[in-house]
């Protein structure tokens, strides 16, 4: 089953770290993007670039309205996804839990709507 | 045979084989595809076309394999039908094979293997919401509609159903693996199921003195879990502790009521009319338990359990005992509902003044606020310290709070022996 792995974490902490530390950082998704690799279950990944820079559209009264900012106003944001190939929830999870972003800040394991052959 | 001779015996057949085998048939039938709600269905349409088809043709000689054999032309004509626009083509393959004729007609010859554990971890699985664990254990371990777990849990049939139906989705959509937990993650995972089965048989209600579990519902149905939890896994402590618990707490059950309905209290009950086997064999599963080695939350309770039962039927106090008991449980489960029965133990051991200091606070944990036994257990030392007022206070707060007519009044004449005070 293919599950996307979303990393929402407090992009406020990233430009507070030193460069050391924002080093140490990537380093860490790198290893982990390397591991889901070398295991055969990575289906894809990206990093995003920071809520600040989403723009929300929707129509209402058959008018597009556009408006600066993510959808959910809160502290964490998403800041990336996996998208990984696994046998069942719990190699979803397990995955998850090694997701650096597990340690500063949540993950949350979906599955992916299959679409019939 | 005559028709009406013929019904009867294919709708007793049916019903055995629905009391023995139902939780295995839906076992067998969800570990191969990874959704239950189908396999109940499957399974009752099969379990409708033998009430039809038996009368005629005769009850078979191995009425589960003809209901497997049944449930699962049915699953497959399901999935290769409406549910094709959801399934992945290679899905499709890997559960008609695993439903395969052949795959099934290979396992029936030997009794087909048992997977209702792994049906229970799917159950109790940390991805589904914890309060509807022991609702769906019920459902698809022992066949119960939603309308009897519904009274049980104190909410509307309607509403149990819903959350029973969100759950099962959950199970499918999520891909819950259908397997017995690995070794080193055993044990939390075991615990899950553990609480689960004890929520169905006590949702943590305890008396105003906290030493008997109120009576519930299905009791017999927790009871007939926690016993196949043992079965499963014999060498498990804790499960053996749980089923210790239960049988101590149900051992008492036709000493909690009086003569006319009214509830009796721990201390004041009739050890003869204790059911003395079940006691037994509390006893014997906490042995067997403590020899494994491996201590616990359900076995400390057990333990508390026969504690308890030892000193009313030798009239020995054993408070010193108790307290170290719950001590031991406190450090391992801090509840409040351990604190209280904590301090209610310290008040027979150093009086009811040392009882108030180890109670726990509102303040500190506010579902304590809403909680009867903190209330009843609070008047009632209250009362010992002289705090009339107080005490008269706390009762009819507890009075206030409580469901249970009977322990109502019980907590009502407790109150009534401070008028005047």
């Amino acid at each position: 089953m293919k599950y996307i792995l979303m990393a929402y974490v407090n992009e406020g902490a990233w430009p507070k770290m030193t460069k050391a530390e924002q080093e140490q950082g990537a380093a860490a998704y790198m290893a982990y993007a390397e591991a889901l690799t070398k295991a055969g279950v990575l289906a894809g990944s990206n990093r995003l670039q920071p809520s600040t820079a989403s723009t929300t559209v929707r129509i209402a009264n058959g008018k597009s309205q556009v408006l600066d900012g993510p959808y959910v106003d809160s502290k964490e944001q998403l800041g990336g996804y996996f998208l990984i190939d696994v046998p069942d929830l719990d190699a979803a999870i397990s995955w998850a839990s090694r997701c650096p972003a597990a340690g500063h800040g949540v993950v949350e394991v979906r599955p992916i709507w299959a679409m019939p052959a | 045979m005559n028709s009406r001779g013929g019904d009867e015996q294919a709708r007793n057949t049916a019903e055995a084989v629905a009391r023995r085998s139902y939780g295995k048939l839906i076992a067998f039938l969800a570990a191969r595809t990874g959704d239950v709600a189908s396999a109940e269905d499957a399974l009752s349409e099969a379990f409708a076309s033998a009430l039809a088809d038996w009368p005629r043709h005769g009850c078979p000689a191995n009425p589960e394999a003809w209901l497997l054999t049944v449930a699962r032309r049915k699953l497959v004509d399901v999935y290769r039908g409406h549910r094709r626009h959801e399934i992945a083509g290679d899905d499709l393959d890997g559960i008609a094979e695993g439903l395969g004729a052949a795959a099934i007609a290979a396992e029936i010859p030997n009794q087909f293997a048992d997977q209702r554990l792994a049906l229970m971890f799917v159950c109790a699985h940390p991805a589904i919401a914890a309060a509807i664990r022991a609702p769906l254990i019920l459902q698809v371990i022992l066949g119960l509609d939603a309308k009897a777990i519904a009274s049980a849990f104190l909410t509307s049939p309607a509403a149990m159903g819903k959350r029973l139906v969100r759950a099962k989705e959950k199970i499918r959509q999520a891909g819950i693996p259908f397997r017995v937990p690995e070794r080193e993650e055993l044990p939390g995972r075991l615990d899950a199921v553990l609480d689960a089965v004890y929520a169905a048989f006590a949702e943590g209600w305890t008396d105003p003195g906290g030493t008997d579990v109120a009576r519930r519902d299905l009791t017999d149905e927790a009871m007939f879990l926690a016993r196949l939890v043992t079965e499963l896994l014999p060498l498990e402590a804790e499960a053996l502790g749980l089923l210790a618990l239960v049988l101590h707490a149900q051992a008492r059950r036709r000493a909690r009521r009086g003569p006319d309905g009214e509830y009796v209290p721990l201390a004041r009950q009739d050890p003869d009319l204790w059911d003395a086997q079940m006691i037994a064999d509390a006893e014997a599963l906490l042995l067997r338990a403590s020899a494994l080695g491996s201590i616990g939350r359900y076995q400390l309770e057990g333990a508390l359990q026969s504690a308890h039962v030892d000193r009313c039927r030798t009239g020995r106090a054993n408070w010193a005992e108790v307290v170290r008991l719950y001590d031991a449980l406190f450090a391992l489960a801090g509840s409040p509902v351990v604190a209280i029965n904590r301090a209610l133990a310290i008040a027979e051991l150093h009086g009811a003044s040392a009882a108030l200091d180890a109670m726990p606070q509102v303040s500190a944990d506010a579902r304590l606020a809403e909680y009867q036994p903190y209330w009843a257990a609070c008047a009632e030392l209250l009362a010992k310290t002289a705090a009339y007022g107080e005490a008269r206070q706390a009762y009819d707060i507890a009075i206030g709070l409580e469901r249970d007519p009977a322990v109502r009044r019980f907590l009502q004449e407790r109150r009534s022996t401070l008028d005047g005070l």
